[in-house]
């Protein structure tokens, strides 16, 4: 009897010896993981990188979660992310409490459904028809139709960015319909012909090309395409940045490094946005 | 001790085992109820406290960036979408048991069932994706933008029609023939017989359905998202889009901070007393019945 229970002893000493030892490895194993979260739009291409960069380091393991670009900013400074995901350039206020990079470029594009005769609107014109004074086609050229007007939900730095660019207020927006991400507004544009919408043009672009029904308009006289965003003449554009708190240092360097060499560009190029080259990023930092 | 006695003892302490094990079940079960309403309430708290119950209710719109946190049109448009979904629902949904339970002939019957219950399995997002490329563009042709009252009540009666139909073809089924076979004895018509006999005895059933069918209607997030555009604003026809409680949280938790959050939490915290309200209702009235 008592020589059962030694071993039993023994044994779950052992278990708990070995157990222990596995936590410990499990702890070392912690500090090569990499949490990332924020903008939606970010997301997809950072899971890109992070798949090459954990390719080239299989010791690294890096986390990507969405839920938009203010959350980026909280998560990074309670600790929650190590990297938070901002698809703005930062605010004055925020450049004292962060320090962003810059990884890819994005422009917002105006939509139309492609059958839809109107091939340019004013800046004057997309205020009126997003505050409602213009709210047939005909009064820009169009068919005579009322116009569905399609906004962003309120806390996406789409809208930040469209409202910012149009001098607008969101509350001073007269919407039809209020969609969630890219892919709600493309589809919902896609399907009514006297709709207006604006998204990402990159997603738009990828849609083009698959022959969704659905045009870019220019703004201010300027081609909404990746190449003017490239350029730098596409007025309503953005950077995609990776923010942090501190200084970055060991593997959240090396992740930004990465994430900002010439290595990426094919993958920023895949999802359509536009890579950062070296000489630009001297320039904008 | 005989063996009898033995074998009562033993099944009589097997039923204590499973009352005390249903017992610890319920409580776990209720604990995690309690549980939910306390996170609930502690995440809306600051906003309640900092923004005040009144505001949600007197406020002069929903803009969280701009501080104003009126809720007033999502509730409407959550009880207009579900009020509209199940008062279609019910009928052709009661109609659809009769139909399968006195009607049909069996073969038709059971595969007519079983279609039913496929219908109940869709995913809502596969509603919410047929709705937007399909129904959203035809009302669109009716009358723009589309996205609206009229698609949302129309994919929700979809969604909920299995709920009512199976509910009502279960209480249909457990009517005894005796009723049904006495009544015809009678000479009532059949239709006598479902208007004066089988529907007041299935009361207690259908109520049961019916509430069941208005706390999915409530519920439905991702198809109410997607078709009824999202507006929060009070409709003023049945081609106005707008915004249900739901669809507010799934529109903004992943993008909200600070007193936005909570007060999407204290969206939860009004559907979540509308359900309670329902609960408390259906007990009520089924006691009366």
């Amino acid at each position: 009897m008592t020589e059962k229970f030694l071993s039993l002893l023994a044994f779950s000493l052992f278990v708990g010896l070995g157990l222990t030892a596995c936590s410990q490895n499990s702890a070392s194993l912690e500090s090569q993981k990499l949490t990332l979260t924020g903008s939606s739009t970010v997301a997809p291409l950072a899971s890109e990188i992070a798949k090459k960069f954990e390719a080239e380091h299989p010791e690294v393991r890096i986390d990507v979660q969405t839920g938009g670009s203010s959350r980026g900013l909280a998560d990074a400074v309670q600790g929650l992310a190590d990297i938070g995901m901002v698809s703005r350039s930062l605010e004055e206020n925020e450049t004292e409490r962060y320090q962003s990079y810059a990884i890819a470029l994005d422009g917002i594009g105006i939509i139309l459904e492609s059958s839809n005769p109107v091939s340019s609107l004013s800046n004057k014109q997309v205020v009126d028809i997003y505050t409602g004074k213009i709210d047939n086609w005909q009064e820009v050229g169009g068919n005579n139709a009322p116009i569905t007007v399609v906004n962003k939900a309120e806390g996406r730095s789409t809208l930040e960015l469209f409202l910012e660019y149009f001098e607008l207020e969101n509350s001073q927006i007269q919407a039809d319909v209020i969609i969630g991400d890219n892919q709600q507004g493309i589809k919902t544009v896609a399907g009514n012909k006297n709709a207006i919408g604006y998204v990402s043009i990159g997603a738009a672009e990828i849609d083009i090309d698959a022959g969704v029904p659905l045009k870019l308009l220019s703004v201010g006289g300027i081609d909404a395409s990746t190449a003017t965003v490239r350029d730098g003449s596409f007025p309503l554009s953005r950077p995609l940045n990776l923010v942090t708190t501190e200084t970055p240092s060991g593997l959240t360097e090396k992740f930004i490094e990465f994430a900002q060499s010439e290595k990426v560009h094919n993958l920023v190029e895949a999802q359509n946005f536009v890579p950062i080259s070296s000489d630009q990023l001297v320039k904008t930092l | 001790m005989s063996p009898s006695l033995l074998t009562n003892w033993l099944r009589h302490y097997k039923d204590l085992f499973l009352v005390g094990l249903l017992k610890i079940l319920a409580a776990i079960a209720g604990a995690i109820i309690v549980l939910i309403l306390s996170f609930l309430l502690k995440e809306a708290l600051p906003a309640l406290q900092e923004v005040g119950i009144k505001a949600f209710f007197t406020d002069k719109t929903w803009n969280p960036n701009e501080k104003s946190y009126n809720l007033v049109p999502m509730i409407w448009g959550t009880a207009f979408t579900t009020t509209g979904a199940v008062l279609l629902a019910t009928p052709l949904g009661i109609i659809s048991a009769l139909f399968c339970q006195y009607y049909a002939p069996k073969a038709i019957a059971s595969s007519y069932r079983r279609l039913i219950e496929l219908l109940a399995g869709i995913p809502s997002v596969v509603y919410g994706f047929w709705g937007l490329v399909v129904l959203v563009p035809l009302i669109t042709r009716l009358h723009p933008p589309g996205t609206s009252l009229l698609a949302g009540i129309a994919i929700l009666t979809l969604m909920i029609l299995p709920t009512i139909a199976l509910v009502a073809d279960a209480t249909f089924a457990e009517v005894p023939q005796e009723y049904l076979l006495g009544a015809a004895a009678m000479g009532l018509s059949s239709w006598g017989i479902i208007w004066q006999i089988l529907l007041p005895v299935s009361k207690a059933g259908l109520l049961t359905g019916v509430i069941l069918e208005v706390g999915r209607a409530i519920g439905e997030t991702m198809a109410v998202l997607m078709v009824c555009g999202n507006v929060v604003q009070i409709p003023d026809s049945i081609f106005d889009p707008v915004r249900t409680l739901t669809a507010n949280i799934a529109l903004e938790m992943a993008y909200a901070l600070d007193n936005h959050r909570s007060a999407l939490f204290v969206s939860g915290l009004l559907l979540l007393s509308v359900i309670i309200f329902l609960a408390i209702a259906i007990e009520l009235v089924e006691r009366k019945v």
